[in-house]
C-alpha cells in the first residue's frame, strides 16, 4: 500500500497520524495519507516568501520548459508518489479507485492536466494579454508604449485547499509555479492523487522542491492555509462559497449552474443540438461545474426533455474499468441517499415532471458506495425550485421561459451556451453579468478554451497592477559594496 | 484475567493487585454512602427502588457495579440539582459545574470539593522542576459554568502560586462554527490569545499554565510573531487536555514550539484527560522514543476508566484492543456506576506509577463521530 507524506516545502515528513484510503466498490485499503495539523502549515507558512525567493532563480522561460517537461513526465513517466513508484496505470487505478470516477475518465482529467501544462506558455500568453512574463518577475517593465506598467505580486505562494473527487480542477493552480509563485495545497482526502503526482513531475522536470508544500489533513489544514496564505482558492458548495463572498483573498469554486440558452430563432431546429446538449449533460458523469445543469428555451421543451432522456436515461452503473462505463460512484453513500432526497423534494413541486421516470431506479446502492443514475426533469416555469439545483451527478432541468425573460432569470452562470443567431439576444447574453464563459453557438458547455480565463484571472488574483515611476538620481549614489 | 495481565512483570502485577484491592475496598464505601438512607442523595435513594439488586448487599467489589444500569447522562440534564447531593454533604457549598461545549440544556454536575481534590492529586504528579512551587499560573480555557478555571485556579494557590485566567466560552465558538462565521472565530480567538500574551509579556512571573491544545498553538504562534516564544517568556511547564491531543500534534509542539524535550531544555508539556464527571485522568510519560503515544490513566481509585468491547459495555477488551471508554466515578460527593463516554481508544497496560489500566488514541466514538462538533478548543 502506497503511503503519501506531507511535503514541507520540499521536505516529506513523517506524520504520526494518516487516514486510509479505500477502494469505493470493494472497501479495500489503497492508501494511507499522513496528515497534519494548523500548527505545523501556519508555521511553514512563515517560510513560504523561501518558495517564491526559489522559483526566482529561474526565468520565466526556464519555468516554462520545465512545465512542458512536467507535463510528459505527468502524462506518461513512472514517478516517485509517496513512497512508490507510480506507472501512469497505478495512477489512474487508484485515482478511479479513491473517488469512484470510471478510468476513461481519468485518464481524459490527466490528459487534460497535462495539455494545460504543456501550453502554458500560450496559456499564460493570453491570460496576461500578451505581457512579457519578466516583467512581472521583476515587478515593473516596459511594455512597449514608452510606459512603465508595474505588476506587484501579492503573495509568495497560492494555497489551495483542493476538493475530493474532481480530477480535472487541478489545472487552475498550475500557471501558479511558471509565475514564480510557490503553492501551498491540501490535497483532498480521497483525490491526493493529482496533486501529488503534478508535484513530483513539477520536481522531476527541475522545479525547486522548496516550492512546494503539500499539507493532507483535516478542517484544521485546511483552515490555516485559508488563514495565513494571502491568496488562496477553495473548492465547495454554494455555501462555501457565499461564506468567502467579498473577501479579495479567496477566489471560491463552486457549483456552475451552467445553462445552454436556446433561442427563439433556432428553438424549431433543436434536435440539430441534441448531441451537444448531451455531451454538456452527461460528460465526467455531470461532475463538474461546466456540466450543463439547465436548458432554457420558450417552446418544444417537453420534447427536449424526452429526447435527451431517451438518450442518458439508461445509462447504468457499470464497472470502473469499463471504457463504456459513464457513471461515477458515490464514494460516501449517504451522499447518494441525501441527495437523492432532495431531488424527490424538487419533484414534488407542482409543474416539475421526472421525464426518466420511465427508465427505471435512480439510486442504486451498493455495500461500499452508491450511484445515482442520470435524470431530466422539465419545468413548467423559471419559478420551480428545481431550476436553480446542481446535483453532483448528470441531472438537467429543462425549463420553459420566454426568451424575454431568460438573461433576467437564469440567475449565475458559469459557463453560459447561447443558441442563436439573433443579435440582440447574442448582445444581451455578453452584457450579462451573470455568465462567466460566454459561448455563442453550439459549444457543449464542458469544452473549454484553454487560452481563455476560467473563473477568474488567475493573473488578477496573483498580482496587482500598480505605477511605478523612476527618476535618475542628480549625483552618482556611493557604491554600497 | 485476560491477555493483559500476561505481559507485565511480576511487581507490576502485585501492584495493580493491591490497586484494585484498593478499588474494591474504596468501592464498597462509596455504594454504602450513596445507597445509605442517612449519606445517600435524593436521586441515588430514589433509583435504589428501580434497582432488581440491593447495593447495600450485593455489591461486594467493583466489578459487581456492572449490576448498575448504564448511567445516563440525560439525568444530567435540568433540575432539580437538589436531588444530586449526598445527604451526608446536606448545606455545604456547593458549585454547578456544565459540559463544555453544547447550545441545549447543559449537563450539570454538582460538586463541592471534588475539584479540588482531584487537581491536588493531580498536583502530586507534577514535578517540581517544571512546575516550579510557588510560580504563577495562566489559566487560558474555557471559564464560565465550566469547572477548568477554578480547578486550575486552586492548582495554582495549592503549589503557592496565583492564577491569571483568559476565558474561552466554548458554546459561542460552536455557535461561530455552525453559522459559517470562520472569520469571527479567528477573531474570537485572537482576543482570548491577545490578553494571554499581555499577561505573560507584564512581568507576571507566569512560569506555569494550562490551555487547550488550539490556544496553546495560537499562543505560540502569536508569540513568535513578536519575535519570542513560550520558552522566552518564562514557562516552563504546561498541562494541556482535551481528545484532540494526539500524538502528531504532540510531536509537533515538543519539536517545533516548545523548543525540545524538556530534559533537553524545553518547555515540559504533560497531556490531561477530564472531565465533569470523572475529574482529571494523566498522561505516563510521552516519549519520542514511544511514538508520542499518549496513554491516559484515571485517579483511581476516585475514577475508574474501562475500554470495553463496542458490542457489550461490561466486557473489557484485551490489552492494545480497540473499545469504547467507559467511565465510573466513586467519590463521596458522585457516584457512577457506569457512564459510556463520547470517546473510543485502546486499552493500555498497568505500570509502575499508575498500576491499573489506561486508555490511549483517544478519539471520537466512531459511531457518534459525524454528529459530534470537534475541535471546539
Amino acid at each position: 500500500m502506497i503511503t503519501l507524506s506531507p511535503l514541507r516545502w520540499g521536505k516529506p515528513y513523517e506524520s504520526l497520524d494518516f487516514t486510509d484510503v479505500v477502494h469505493f466498490d470493494t472497501g479495500e485499503p489503497i492508501a494511507r495519507i499522513g496528515n497534519v495539523g494548523g500548527g505545523i502549515v501556519g508555521r511553514d507558512m512563515r517560510q513560504a516568501h523561501k518558495a517564491r525567493e526559489a522559483l526566482l532563480q529561474f526565468s520565466t522561460d526556464d519555468l516554462l520548459e520545465k512545465c512542458k517537461r512536467a507535463a510528459v513526465l505527468f502524462e506518461s513517466a513512472d514517478l516517485q508518489v509517496g513512497d512508490s513508484t507510480q506507472s501512469v496505470d497505478q495512477f489512474v487505478h487508484q485515482q478511479s479507485a479513491s473517488t469512484g470516477l470510471p478510468e476513461h475518465m481519468c485518464r481524459s482529467n490527466l490528459a487534460k492536466n497535462s495539455f494545460v501544462l504543456a501550453n502554458m506558455e500560450q496559456i499564460l500568453d493570453c491570460l496576461t494579454r500578451g505581457l512579457d512574463l519578466s516583467i512581472l518577475s521583476r515587478g515593473y517593465g516596459e511594455e512597449g508604449r514608452g510606459v512603465v506598467v508595474s505588476y506587484q505580486a501579492q503573495t509568495p505562494i497560492l494555497g489551495a485547499v483542493l476538493p475530493n473527487n474532481s480530477p480535472g480542477v487541478h489545472t487552475l493552480w498550475l500557471p501558479a509555479i511558471p509565475l514564480q509563485i510557490g503553492l501551498a495545497l491540501k490535497p483532498g482526502s480521497q483525490e491526493p492523487w493529482t496533486p501529488y503526482r503534478m508535484v513530483s513531475a513539477f520536481i522531476e522536470a527541475g522545479v525547486p522542491a522548496e516550492a512546494f508544500g503539500l499539507y493532507p489533513g483535516g478542517h484544521d489544514s485546511g483552515g490555516a492555509i485559508m488563514t495565513k496564505a494571502p491568496r488562496s482558492m477553495i473548492f465547495g458548495s454554494a455555501q462555501t462559497v457565499a461564506q468567502h463572498s467579498g473577501n479579495p483573498k479567496v477566489q471560491a469554486h463552486g457549483p456552475g449552474f451552467s445553462k445552454i440558452l436556446i433561442g427563439d430563432d433556432v428553438v424549431d431546429d433543436w434536435e440539430n443540438y441534441l448531441d451537444m446538449m448531451v455531451e454538456s449533460v452527461l460528460s465526467n458523469s455531470g461532475r463538474s461545474c461546466i456540466n450543463c445543469s439547465g436548458i432554457w428555451a420558450s417552446r418544444h421543451t417537453k420534447e427536449i426533455a424526452a429526447a435527451i432522456a431517451k438518450r442518458i436515461g439508461p445509462v447504468d452503473a457499470l464497472p470502473p474499468s469499463d471504457p463504456n462505463s459513464q457513471l461515477a460512484a458515490f464514494t460516501v453513500p449517504a451522499m447518494a441517499t441525501g441527495t437523492y432526497a432532495m431531488v424527490q423534494q424538487d419533484l414534488a413541486e407542482s409543474g416539475v415532471t421526472d421525464v426518466t421516470a420511465e427508465f427505471g431506479e435512480k439510486l442504486i446502492e451498493r455495500d461500499h458506495c452508491a450511484y445515482l443514475r442520470p435524470m431530466v426533469v422539465h419545468a413548467d416555469s423559471p419559478d420551480r425550485g428545481v431550476v436553480s439545483k446542481e446535483y453532483m451527478f448528470p441531472f438537467v432541468s429543462v425549463v420553459q421561459c420566454p426568451q424575454a425573460e431568460m438573461l433576467r432569470r437564469i440567475g449565475p452562470t458559469l459557463v453560459g451556451t447561447v443558441l442563436t443567431a439573433d443579435q440582440a439576444l447574442i448582445s444581451a447574453a455578453g452584457s450579462s453579468v451573470d455568465i462567466d464563459r460566454v459561448n455563442i453557438g453550439p459549444i457543449p458547455t464542458n469544452r473549454l478554451n484553454w487560452l481563455q480565463p476560467h473563473e477568474g484571472n488567475i493573473i488578477d488574483f496573483l498580482f496587482r497592477s500598480r505605477a511605478y515611476q523612476t527618476a535618475d538620481l542628480p549625483v552618482a549614489a556611493a557604491s554600497t559594496s | 484475567m485476560n491477555t493483559a495481565d500476561t505481559s507485565i512483570s511480576d511487581e507490576v502485577a502485585k501492584l495493580a493487585a493491591e490497586a484494585k484491592d484498593r478499588l474494591n475496598e474504596h468501592t464498597l464505601k462509596t455504594v454504602h454512602w450513596h445507597f445509605s438512607e442517612d449519606t445517600g442523595s435524593p436521586f441515588w435513594l430514589g433509583k435504589k427502588a428501580e434497582l432488581n439488586f440491593d447495593p447495600l448487599t450485593d455489591v461486594k467489589s467493583f466489578e459487581d457495579l456492572k449490576k448498575f444500569p448504564l448511567f445516563e447522562d440525560e439525568w444530567l440534564r435540568g433540575g432539580p440539582l437538589a436531588r444530586w447531593v449526598p445527604k451526608g454533604h446536606a448545606g455545604k457549598p456547593t458549585f454547578v459545574f456544565e459540559t463544555g461545549g453544547t447550545t441545549g440544556i447543559p449537563k450539570s454536575r454538582v460538586v463541592i470539593e471534588d475539584h479540588w481534590k482531584d487537581y491536588e492529586l493531580f498536583s502530586d504528579t507534577l514535578p517540581d522542576k517544571y512546575f516550579p512551587r510557588g510560580a504563577n499560573w495562566l489559566m487560558l480555557g474555557p471559564s464560565g459554568p465550566r469547572r477548568l478555571r477554578l480547578a486550575v485556579e486552586h492548582l495554582a494557590q495549592h503549589r503557592g502560586g496565583t492564577c491569571f485566567c483568559i476565558d474561552l466560552d466554548p458554546r459561542w465558538v460552536v455557535k461561530l462554527i455552525k453559522k459559517g462565521w470562520m472569520e469571527h472565530l479567528e477573531e474570537y480567538k485572537k482576543h482570548c490569545v491577545d490578553q494571554a500574551v499581555t499577561v505573560l509579556t507584564a512581568g507576571h512571573d507566569v512560569q506555569c499554565m494550562f490551555a487547550t491544545p488550539k490556544l496553546l498553538e495560537s499562543l505560540g504562534e502569536a508569540l513568535e510573531e513578536r519575535g519570542t516564544s513560550l520558552q522566552e517568556v518564562g514557562i516552563k511547564g504546561i498541562f494541556s487536555g482535551g481528545t484532540e491531543f494526539t500524538p502528531q500534534w504532540t510531536r509537533f509542539c515538543v519539536e517545533e514550539m516548545l523548543g525540545g524535550p524538556a530534559e533537553e531544555g524545553g518547555v515540559y508539556m504533560t497531556p490531561t484527560y477530564g472531565n465533569t464527571l470523572m475529574g482529571l485522568a494523566c498522561s505516563k510519560p510521552i516519549t519520542a522514543a514511544d511514538g508520542y503515544k499518549i496513554s491516559y490513566y484515571a485517579p483511581q481509585p476516585r475514577a475508574v476508566t474501562e475500554v470495553v468491547s463496542f458490542d457489550d459495555y461490561n466486557q473489557p477488551v484485551g490489552i492494545g484492543e480497540t473499545g469504547r471508554v467507559k467511565l465510573y466515578t466513586l467519590t463521596d460527593e458522585f457516584f457512577v456506576p457506569g457512564f459510556m463516554e463520547r470517546d473510543e481508544g485502546e486499552r493500555e497496560a498497568p505500570f509502575e506509577m499508575y498500576p491499573w489500566d489506561g486508555v490511549s488514541g483517544v478519539r471520537p466514538f466512531h459511531e457518534l463521530a459525524s454528529a459530534t462538533t470537534v475541535g471546539v478548543y
